[in-house]
């Protein structure tokens, strides 16, 4: 299996000393087979609470009607497409994990994929709950979808972005359910054959008698393969048909060919803070350091600055062609933007998305776990007023000046968002709880050719260039779950 | 003796594993499977395992999707019922794309995952067959049919001479569960 061994330049992907594959199962599945600790309590009762205003805002939106907003005749779309389009993007970071970077061959993927995977499911779930919900007659949400019908000559309109969006988004979320849940088999057999009674026989029934054989593992990898090779035109599909819910109308601000490219980019960027908030505090209390290391963290810091720097691009770009349009309307639309009544969402979310991911090019602050988790929620914030700034500041101004209007959110608009943050946190906290967070079978097969420990032996046994032991050296002082002396005696 | 149904060869690394089954196979033992808790790359070459053909199927249900979406699309809104929408054609092939792309990834998706799941035997509740409780955790395990390969003391010695950490000799051949 390791007839060749990777070259020592490479950074680990699996620190500390010691490390067996028994090792790498009790570890991982601590959280699991153990009684959850206080923090976690903590969390999930907080969550839990965010959950149940989530139930009593959508609950009453129901039974209100959309009135319940604050929505007007000129801002049609305001809170509800914003949350929809954050939560998406927000998804997006799972999938471009767990299927762009199996395709690169990118290792470090393989034990941030399974909860980057599983945040993607709740935040289509989220994301799902508001397009349902904005419908104003959530009962006859299947109307979208083609049936065969006898209320008139309608199928549904298939020129429509808001169909297609239909069909993105539940393709989006099904197959990243599959991808996902096919991936965590064998880890939910590792848990039933360790486990006893009950359980067991839950663990049993959600094992599909998955045994590990030769035939089993093969076809495995080929699914994967194939999932990964569709999941990426996928997910780029997904947010480019969402932007064209803007991008084919004729709102000046809107009406752009700009919005798929730098959707997605934003998007992704959005996504990898998400991941980056959530598993920087479950590495920590879940004692995973030597799984997710500074290595991973700074990877991502460098995604991050990449994607934020292509949205920047998108937001200079997009004001320049404003100008140059010569249309005075698109003119009018930005101009209004960045010095209108809004002006503070938009220099928000330039200063959020553009100027402080930025900050991550020194090396200092991207190697700093409170730094990147503060500049992770500052990501997520800025992301949330791109979504508002793009929506109600093309629509709060239309041709017509005498209806020109502002929106102001209810009670109702900042309950069902704050509740829908509460909704994705109940879920992911159960999850950590009942499935392993880090993909254990996945791990294993890096044991051998990424770990600290086998570099360690490559290096003390002496057939290595100097100069490349140096500089690994060198790498592995940015890690926070290294030893170093163990180092500083070669 | 004659109770035993199958040998297993419990290794703790996969080196080791694929030397086992290189020993039992110079020796012409046949094996009758192998167990990880992992992929191992280059063990189906070892033991003659075809390549999986899930791909190609898979191809041919991203096929299907693509067509079911552009008849869907064709026969409802340019054959059953015509719309006119701001005077635009009926038959406006650029729009039917993201559907046609879309439902493409989905029938290759369920069909792909559902095929696997079909050909591997994996459905919800079914009963593990589980020949070493451990093959999911920490072993690699060689299982060698005792019936058909009479020589059990010269096999055991070679599953120990690969490195084998324990050799076991099961009377059933699935240890899980009732």
């Amino acid at each position: 299996m390791s007839g060749h061994n990777e070259s020592i330049l490479r950074e680990p992907l699996i620190t500390g000393q010691n490390i067996t594959y028994a090792k790498i199962t009790d570890d991982i599945l601590t959280p699991v087979e153990n009684k959850p600790n206080r923090a976690w309590w903590i969390g999930f009762i907080a969550s839990l609470c965010g959950a149940t205003l989530w139930v009593v805002a959508v609950s009453y939106t129901f039974w209100f009607g959309i009135g319940a907003w604050g929505l007007n005749k000129t801002v049609g779309w305001a809170w509800d497409i914003t949350g929809f389009v954050w939560w998406v993007g927000i998804g997006h970071a799972g999938t471009l994990i767990s299927a762009v970077l199996l395709l690169f061959r990118q290792n470090w993927r393989n034990s941030i994929n399974r909860s980057a995977e599983a945040m993607t499911i709740f935040a289509v779930i989220c994301a799902a709950t508001y397009v349902v919900s904005h419908m104003g007659r959530p009962w006859l949400a299947y109307w979208v979808l083609p049936l065969p019908n006898q209320f008139g000559s309608l199928w549904v309109n298939f020129n429509s972005p808001l169909v297609w969006d239909m069909f993105a988004i539940s393709t989006y979320f099904s197959v990243s359910l599959l991808f996902w849940y096919t991936g965590l088999l064998p880890d939910i057999a590792t848990i039933r054959d360790r486990a006893t009674g009950l359980r067991r026989k839950i663990y049993t029934i959600f094992s599909f008698g998955w045994n590990g054989n030769v035939k089993t593992w093969q076809r495995f990898e080929t699914v994967s393969l194939v999932l990964a090779g569709i999941s990426t035109p996928l997910v780029l599909s997904v947010h480019t048909i969402v932007s064209m819910d803007f991008a084919t109308s004729v709102i000046p601000g809107w009406h752009t060919t700009i919005f798929p490219p730098y959707f997605v980019a934003g998007a992704i960027f959005s996504g990898f803070a998400m991941v980056l908030t959530l598993l920087l505090i479950a590495r920590k209390v879940l004692g995973l350091e030597n799984y997710i290391t500074m290595f991973h963290i700074e990877s991502m810091n460098k995604i991050i600055i990449l994607t934020g720097s292509i949205v920047g691009v998108a937001y200079l770009t997009e004001f320049f062609i404003a100008w140059y349009s010569g249309s005075e309307y698109e003119t009018y639309a930005f101009v209004n933007r960045s010095t209108g009544p809004y002006w503070w969402a938009y220099w928000m979310m330039m200063t959020c998305n553009v100027i402080s991911p930025q900050l991550l090019w020194f090396k200092k602050i991207r190697l700093s776990i409170t730094a990147t988790w503060i500049l992770s929620i500052v990501v997520n914030i800025g992301m949330w007023f791109e979504r508002f700034v793009i929506i109600v500041t093309s629509l709060h101004r239309d041709y017509l000046p005498s209806s020109w209007a502002m929106f102001y959110p209810t009670w109702v608009d900042v309950s069902v968002f704050v509740g829908s943050i509460g909704v994705f946190f109940t879920l992911f906290l159960l999850f950590l709880r009942v499935l392993p967070s880090i993909a254990i079978a996945e791990v294993k097969m890096i044991l051998k050719s990424s770990s600290e420990q086998e570099k360690l032996k490559q290096i003390k046994s002496g057939h290595l260039d100097k100069a490349q032991v140096k500089e690994y050296i060198e790498s592995l002082e940015k890690f926070d779950s290294v030893k170093q002396e163990e180092y500083a005696k070669i | 003796m004659s109770n035993i149904k199958y040998i297993l060869g419990s290794f703790g690394d996969p080196d080791d594993l694929m030397h086992g089954i290189e020993k039992l196979q110079e020796n012409n033992v046949s094996i009758y499977d192998v167990y990880t808790p992992m992929p191992i790359h280059g063990i189906e070459a070892k033991l003659g395992i075809k390549r999986s053909r899930l791909d190609v199927l898979a191809f041919f249900c991203a096929i299907t999707g693509t067509m079911s979406a552009f008849a869907l699309i064709y026969l409802t809104s340019v054959v059953d019922w015509r719309n006119n929408i701001g005077g635009k054609p009926a038959f406006a092939l650029p729009d039917f794309i993201p559907i046609m792309f879309e439902l493409t990834i989905l029938f290759c998706a369920f069909g792909l995952v559902g095929a696997y799941y079909a050909s591997t035997h994996l459905f919800p509740g079914r009963s593990p067959r589980v020949m070493d409780l451990r093959a999911t955790n920490d072993r690699f395990i060689i299982a060698v049919d005792a019936k058909q390969n009479a020589e059990h003391s010269k096999i055991d010695g070679l599953l120990k001479e690969a490195g084998a950490i324990e050799v076991k000799h099961n009377e059933r051949k699935y240890i899980s569960y009732e």
